[in-house]
């Protein structure tokens, strides 16, 4: 016989439109199966308790990325987060930082999409396109199928301490899509394609201490392609050799 | 405040941005999209999209005429073979496109992509990136959108399609961040809003997939088609119904039973587990109900079985289902069998457009899962779904560019205005009436489809189901939003879509009742055999002037493939 526990959810409370009301977090006591999510239970509250409250979710299956949240101090889709594995009856949950929240879990990711935006996210060819497939190994193409997870649920940009301190920096997420499109055999971007993230707000702002690594629901490394993207443009620099 | 666009898309999964990519170096196109394109459910399909490429070693004279005979053969003869022949013809090139733009395909040893086989198909035609090629796809069309510059309106809905009977003068739309009713002008619009998974208690779909756009052209007097036809997934995860793709089985993995047989050989003896979906899905749900599934505390299920498979292809081939397994219900494929059950995953059924991807009203568009071609007919094949959301957001943005070419197209602002203002009642009552919660509205429509309109179906069960849906739909009068903001307001959004998910229920389920046959995925045990020559017609459903569906028939197109027994 499996029995429901009573749980409660602290959740944080915060809307633009009223900065007066400062940010505040409002309990829900609810009773929670083994197995429930989140997610579950955070639809639960919105759809039985509290119709008020504002949460992202789409796939409920963790591959949109779309309920990215900090769950018990730790950055996570919610989706994904099974109750029971706390250690505790108390869940908090709170919006991701370096954005500004827009309604209690809902922030605004529009710095996000502007960042991945400037660091060109897609195939550049210079080459004429085949009337077929352009012929690729299947080794060339498993190098990329880390980088390719990424599902830009924005954990990773949540998580790092170089964008809490400066928010124009361009984040974990973008540079790993930067990376996935590097290392790709038919890509031909020219090194120069490089020069907007060749900077302190670039490759060279990320203070390699992993924490987008641990936050990445989805096992990429960003900090693996900020390094390696540091490594292409120092032998560009020094031997002349191309970026591919 | 109204805006204009020559062209509007909405929704921005993989029909939507295909439509957009082709359309803006020409035109002015606004792409509206619930949630950000990249959220859209395109991104959870996993096994593939299909192609006659003919590079697996084993299907060098694999053709597109075979790929659409296996289609229509499939759909249970009743796709229209124009447009199953019209996409199997231009999916060659969409993957090649695809692959250009840069989608990463997993590769055979020759450095060609790699294909594998799927159930109902004759030759290993599917195409894949191991099982995340929804997410790879998507990610290259997004990628390729914002390439190109695509104005993207990310979290903002329709709620109304205005036209005036002929012909489409726009939207009223609602954008949720600012929480703001706007009616946008266009010439041409596009819907690809996707399926209504959501319409069924037990579904593979996405939280979003209300199926609104459908409800919300039919509300506005466009006809919809073969809404009946719902397919069932045999293979969704126990408790939260997570889709196990079907490359689970393409890539050898068994079905069996609590005594441990692999049953299929008692239904499909050729095909086993390769059968495809509706026939899996029908011996799955016998299983259970003659006692041979197993228990668990979530409800009775049957095993897919990839342990034979080993460590290393399933890691290979099928990453993103051993994670699933591991996050959602704590099991590693690799050491144990996953507990599946069927339950709804696609839409058939839709906005009745031609193989243009046109309506009856002049301008509006519909294509991907919102829309019925029909290439699926009757049934679905897997790998097919992929492959009709690009081609015909393709063919969607040729067609609207002829379109646009032929003449003057005057939109009417006051028609607009005055849609918009309804629209602002219609928010207005259910913030401020009524005392049902839109939850307990939608779960008991949910409950009635998945127990009353699933796989197997009769008479009185779907007599009872348009019955309890006519009372659902009394009660939504009452219906009752909490909070009076109407920004990031989901519930006011779930109160909205529920209206459109009432009607395309209703139709579903007047669908099913009316079609006195089995064919397909519809199959009903008091007419359990195919009759032609009483119903090789598609269902028309349009709602009369006292909002009430009115069903008629259309004719099946048939070119070269005619009717015959399915057998596998």
């Amino acid at each position: 016989m499996i029995t429901a526990s009573e749980y409660t959810f602290k959740i944080l409370r915060y809307d633009v439109k009223e900065p007066e009301t400062e940010p505040f977090f409002e309990s829900y006591r609810i009773k929670v199966l083994p197995g429930l999510t989140v997610l579950a239970v955070l639809l639960r509250i919105r759809d039985e308790i509290d119709g008020t409250l504002s949460f992202r979710s789409s796939c409920r299956s963790a591959v949109c990325g779309s309920c990215a949240m900090v769950i018990n101090g730790k950055i996570d889709l919610a989706c994904r987060t099974q109750v029971v594995t706390f250690g505790s009856n108390t869940i908090i949950l709170e919006p991701l930082p370096n954005f500004e929240i827009i309604k209690d879990l809902v922030v605004d990711m529009t710095p996000f999409w502007n960042m991945y935006e400037k660091v060109k996210p897609y195939l550049m060819r210079t080459s004429t396109d085949p009337d077929k497939e352009i012929e690729q190994s299947e080794e060339d193409r498993s190098r990329i199928d880390q980088v390719v997870n990424c599902i830009l649920c924005a954990c990773c940009y949540g998580a790092c301490p170089v964008l809490s301190r400066d928010p124009e920096y361009a984040g974990p997420a973008a540079l790993a899509k930067l990376e996935r499109f590097v290392l790709d055999s038919r890509d031909e971007r020219p090194a120069s394609a490089l020069d907007a993230v060749n900077n302190d707000r670039g490759v060279w702002g990320c203070d390699t201490i992993l924490r987008c690594i641990d936050a990445c629901p989805k096992d990429v490394r960003p900090t693996d392609s900020i390094v390696s993207l540091r490594k292409k443009l120092v032998k560009h620099k020094l031997f002349g050799k191309g970026i591919k | 405040m109204m805006l204009y666009h020559d062209v509007l898309i909405v929704g921005g999964g993989l029909a939507g941005l295909r439509a957009a990519v082709g359309l803006c170096d020409k035109y002015d196109v606004g792409l509206l999209s619930k949630v950000y394109p990249i959220r859209s459910h395109s991104i959870a399909a996993q096994g593939g999209i299909n192609a006659a490429l003919a590079n697996n070693p084993n299907a060098k004279d694999d053709t597109w005429e075979k790929h659409a005979f296996d289609t229509v053969k499939g759909s249970d003869y009743l796709a229209d073979q124009d447009a199953a022949e019209l996409m199997c013809q231009e999916a060659i090139k969409i993957v090649y496109e695809m692959e250009h733009w840069g989608c990463p395909f997993s590769r055979f040893p020759d450095g060609s992509i790699a294909q594998r086989p799927f159930g109902g198909a004759g030759y290993p035609r599917t195409c894949y990136s191991t099982d995340l090629t929804g997410h790879v796809l998507l990610n290259t069309l997004y990628e390729r959108a914002v390439f190109k510059g695509v104005k993207v309106y990310p979290e903002w809905f329709v709620i109304a399609l205005v036209n005036d009977g002929g012909q489409c003068h726009g939207v009223i739309a609602f954008d949720l961040k600012n929480g703001e009713i706007i009616p946008i002008r266009a010439k041409a619009i596009l819907f690809a809003t996707g399926g209504y998974g959501r319409v069924y208690f037990y579904s593979t779909n996405a939280l979003i997939n209300t199926g609104s756009g459908i409800g919300i052209a039919y509300k506005a007097g466009v006809p919809i088609k073969d809404m009946e036809f719902v397919q069932f997934h045999p293979t969704a995860l126990i408790g939260t119904n997570i889709l196990m793709t079907e490359a689970c089985r393409g890539e050898g993995g068994y079905l069996t039973n609590k005594d441990g047989e692999r049953f299929m050989k008692r239904y499909v003896p050729n095909a086993m587990e390769l059968a495809p979906r509706d026939i899996v899905s029908r011996s799955i749900q016998t299983e259970i109900d003659e006692g041979r599934g197993l228990e668990h505390p979530l409800g009775k299920y049957i095993n897919l079985d990839l342990r034979h498979l080993g460590a290393e292809k399933i890691l290979a081939k099928l990453p993103g289902i051993r994670n699933i397994c591991l996050d959602f219900i704590g099991i590693d494929p690799i050491l144990e069998p996953i507990p599946i059950m069927p339950c709804q995953h696609y839409s058939m059924g839709g906005i009745d457009t031609n193989e243009r991807c046109e309506t009856d009203i002049k301008g509006f568009y519909g294509a991907g899962e919102c829309a019925c071609v029909s290439v699926h007919g009757a049934n679905r094949l897997g790998g097919n779904s992929l492959l009709e959301t690009i081609v015909f957001g393709k063919l969607a943005s040729f067609a609207i560019d002829e379109y646009l070419q032929n003449g003057e197209i005057k939109l009417d602002e006051r028609l607009l205005m005055s849609r918009k203002e309804e629209m602002e009642k219609k928010i207005h009552r259910l913030i401020h009436e009524g005392n049902e919660k839109p939850y307990t509205i939608l779960s008991d429509l949910s409950k009635t489809m998945s127990s009353l309109v699933g796989i197997f179906r009769k008479k009185e069960e779907l007599g009872q189901a348009v019955k309890n849906i006519g009372e659902v739909k009394e009660r939504y009068k009452h219906v009752h939003v909490s909070s009076p903001k109407l920004h990031m307001n989901h519930e006011l959004l779930n109160a909205i879509e529920l209206e459109y998910m009432l009607e395309v229920a209703h139709t579903i389920a007047l669908g099913a009742y009316l079609r006195e046959e089995s064919r397909g995925a519809h199959f009903r045990r008091d007419f359990n055999t195919r009759n032609d020559t009483d119903w090789l017609k598609h269902t028309i459903a349009k709602i009369g002037t006292d909002g009430e569906p009115v069903i008629s028939s259309k004719k099946v197109v048939i070119t070269k493939y005619q009717p015959m027994e399915r057998k596998y």
